[in-house]
């Protein structure tokens, strides 16, 4: 099993730990991986936001990338995969998009054909390798550890250009989860937003949720968290101080990027794993499962 | 066939809280979860309260929460629900406020709707452009199909945490008159919607977008809102430096430098940078966050993604 990794920017930026988890786990996988070292920024919606056309034009550039390499291309990011999937189902069916879309990119010799497909580490984990398989890697079963989904919104929404899991009854985190020995645990945020986009200049809506849906999994008896996008990742764990006096009530709920999760249950170390980058500590959750951070 | 349906009830002079109770019925093929609600009122439960009137999905009056998510009654059938979901629940709509069973309070809802002034201050007629019109027609037809059924409002992520955003239902609705030829107050339109409770509110969750029963689409309207501000020259919120500062980034780097894009976001509002300030230092000690001034080169590609760029922008072509 080969493709060509998107790492996205927060995974060699804000959040280096879900790179070298992903490559960690990725080759115990079996998932041989080839770094697009030259693709930009998906534009994570934003782009898309004063113009369209450049948005899809900059994911076309990078599709054909991976067209050159024959390959499929795997992202690690949830707001990645929304993105570039939407943009790459677009471009396959709207008539007239493909070529209006080339054009663009035609002075710079470069064209996508329409023949790569997008999907996310977590989709080919459950939809390609089966949990089964995910369970005969795991070393160091996680089942002390109560686990919380958190999906947010790119990986489900909108989904009729997505269309792996069903967004009003997700399944494959918890998939995940119990294939790793750990206990999956329901809660209404597990599809909600965790507020990044609006981190910089709306903070306390942004905190509002994060407060919100952690309450909401802590509530359930959660250990932890464990989401498929950084960007989720990093507005959780980095706000949660804040959501904390927020809502004025300890959380302390370490959250982990999958293939940081996926790591812990086949016996990589904490080190290995990076969790020492998190703002909140996962020492409770590495204790629980008697291992030394 | 016959089914349970989990619906909850709740009757304020009697009940301290709402509760969830068992219904069983035969229903058939195409039987809607408002038809079993109504046979339930009819013969097991007079009781049972909810609302409706057309039974087409036009009158948007029957709204519900059916198993967790925002759906009209009417369109919902029971089987396909089913067999989805494994069991059928109904409850009330979201983030209004529950008057009785499956019955809340829209006056919060049309409240949000009239503050966006839901009607057209219209341009004398000779100075309306009439060829514009059949184009801008078709941009915001689709903001005309809402039903004001208010599902888009109980599924908003943001909503649910501050009462004070309008909401995808009633944005939508004021893009429908920014987008209108004949309109006269598009400038004071867009200033009103620039502060708190406006469209810098939105998460872009799409949970609006997934919801909704007539295909509005409210975000998407709702980033319609924001384009035309940002063209209209109202660029110094920080919703608008966001866009505008993520883009030149990625036209000068190719990828996000995420040391750096607070700054450029915040700018000199020495509260925010004050604000901003303490976790920088933190992620910049667990090694999260590079220093934000050190010169990192830009993706090997970054000629490329230039020219993509001045060919979609050809002004910026001399100075980008």
């Amino acid at each position: 099993m080969k493709y060509a990794l998107y790492t996205g920017c927060a995974a060699k930026g804000a959040c280096p730990e879900l790179y070298q988890s992903t490559m960690l786990v990725a080759k115990r996988l079996g998932i041989e991986v080839v770094e697009m070292l030259n693709a930009a920024c998906c534009g994570a919606g934003v782009i898309t936001e004063v113009d369209p056309d450049l948005a899809l034009a900059i994911n076309a550039r990078t599709f054909a990338q991976a067209e050159a390499l024959g390959l499929n291309i795997m992202t690690i990011c949830g707001t990645c995969q929304g993105v570039m999937g939407m943009a790459n189902h677009r471009l396959k069916t709207e008539e007239g998009l493909l070529d209006r879309i080339n054009a663009l990119l035609k002075p710079e010799g470069v064209k996508y054909n329409g023949r790569v497909e997008v999907k996310h580490l977590l989709w080919i984990i459950v939809g390609e390798i089966g949990v089964e398989t995910l369970q005969r890697y795991v070393t160091r079963p996680l089942s002390n550890l109560r686990i919380a989904p958190f999906y947010g919104c790119y990986i489900l929404r909108p989904s009729k250009y997505l269309g792996f899991d069903d967004p009003e009854n997700p399944v494959s985190l918890e998939k995940v989860i119990s294939a790793l020995s750990a206990h999956p645990v329901d809660y209404e945020g597990k599809t909600k937003c965790c507020g990044f986009p609006l981190v910089l200049e709306k903070e306390p809506i942004a905190i509002g949720m994060v407060g919100a849906n952690l309450k909401e999994a802590k509530d359930e008896g959660a250990d932890a968290l464990v989401t498929p996008c950084p960007l989720c990742h990093m507005n959780l764990d980095i706000y949660q101080e804040r959501a904390e006096k927020k809502i004025g009530e300890k959380l302390a709920l370490p959250i982990f990027h999958l293939p940081q999760l996926i790591g812990l249950a086949m016996g990589f170390t904490p080190k290995q794993l990076g969790l020492s980058r998190h703002l909140v500590s996962t020492e409770t959750v590495v204790e629980k499962i008697q291992l030394k951070v | 066939m016959r089914v349970t349906l989990h619906i909850q009830k709740y009757n304020p002079e009697i009940d301290s809280k709402p509760h969830e109770e068992p219904y069983r019925l035969d229903v058939g093929r195409g039987t809607t979860v408002l038809e079993a609600l109504m046979r339930l009122k009819n013969d097991a439960d007079g009781t049972l309260t909810f609302r409706y009137a057309c039974r087409s999905a036009i009158c948007g009056s029957c709204a519900m929460e059916i198993n967790g998510t925002e759906k009209l009654a009417c369109k919902t059938q029971i089987r396909p629900e089913l067999e989805r979901h494994g069991e059928i629940r109904i409850g009330p709509l979201k983030n209004l406020p529950l008057i009785k069973d499956l019955v809340v309070a829209m006056q919060p809802f049309w409240e949000k709707v009239q503050s966006i002034r839901p009607w057209l201050e219209p341009l004398p007629h000779e100075q309306v452009d009439a060829a514009r019109m059949r184009d801008a027609y078709k941009a915001f037809n689709n903001v005309e199909a809402c039903i004001m059924c208010g599902a888009c409002v109980a599924a908003c992520t943001v909503y649910e945490v501050e009462k004070g955003f309008a909401g995808p239902a009633a944005l939508a609705k004021a893009y429908r008159f920014v987008a209108d030829p004949r309109e006269a107050a598009v400038t004071e339109r867009l200033d009103r919607l620039q502060g708190d409770g406006g469209i810098w509110d939105c998460t872009r969750c799409n949970y609006c977008v997934e919801v909704c029963p007539k295909d509005v689409k409210p975000m998407e309207a709702i980033i319609l809102l924001r384009r035309a501000s940002i063209e209209s020259g109202l660029t110094e919120t920080l919703g608008s430096r966001h866009i505008t500062r993520f883009v030149d980034i990625i036209r000068h780097e190719g990828r996000l430098n995420e040391g750096l894009m607070p700054m450029k976001v915040i700018g000199f509002r020495i509260k925010d940078l004050l604000r901003i300030l303490p976790l920088g230092i933190k992620m910049f000690l667990k090694g999260k966050v590079p220093f934000p001034f050190k010169l990192r080169p830009a993706i090997p590609g970054i000629k490329q993604v230039r020219a993509i760029f001045a060919a979609r922008n050809p002004e910026k072509k001399k100075t980008g």
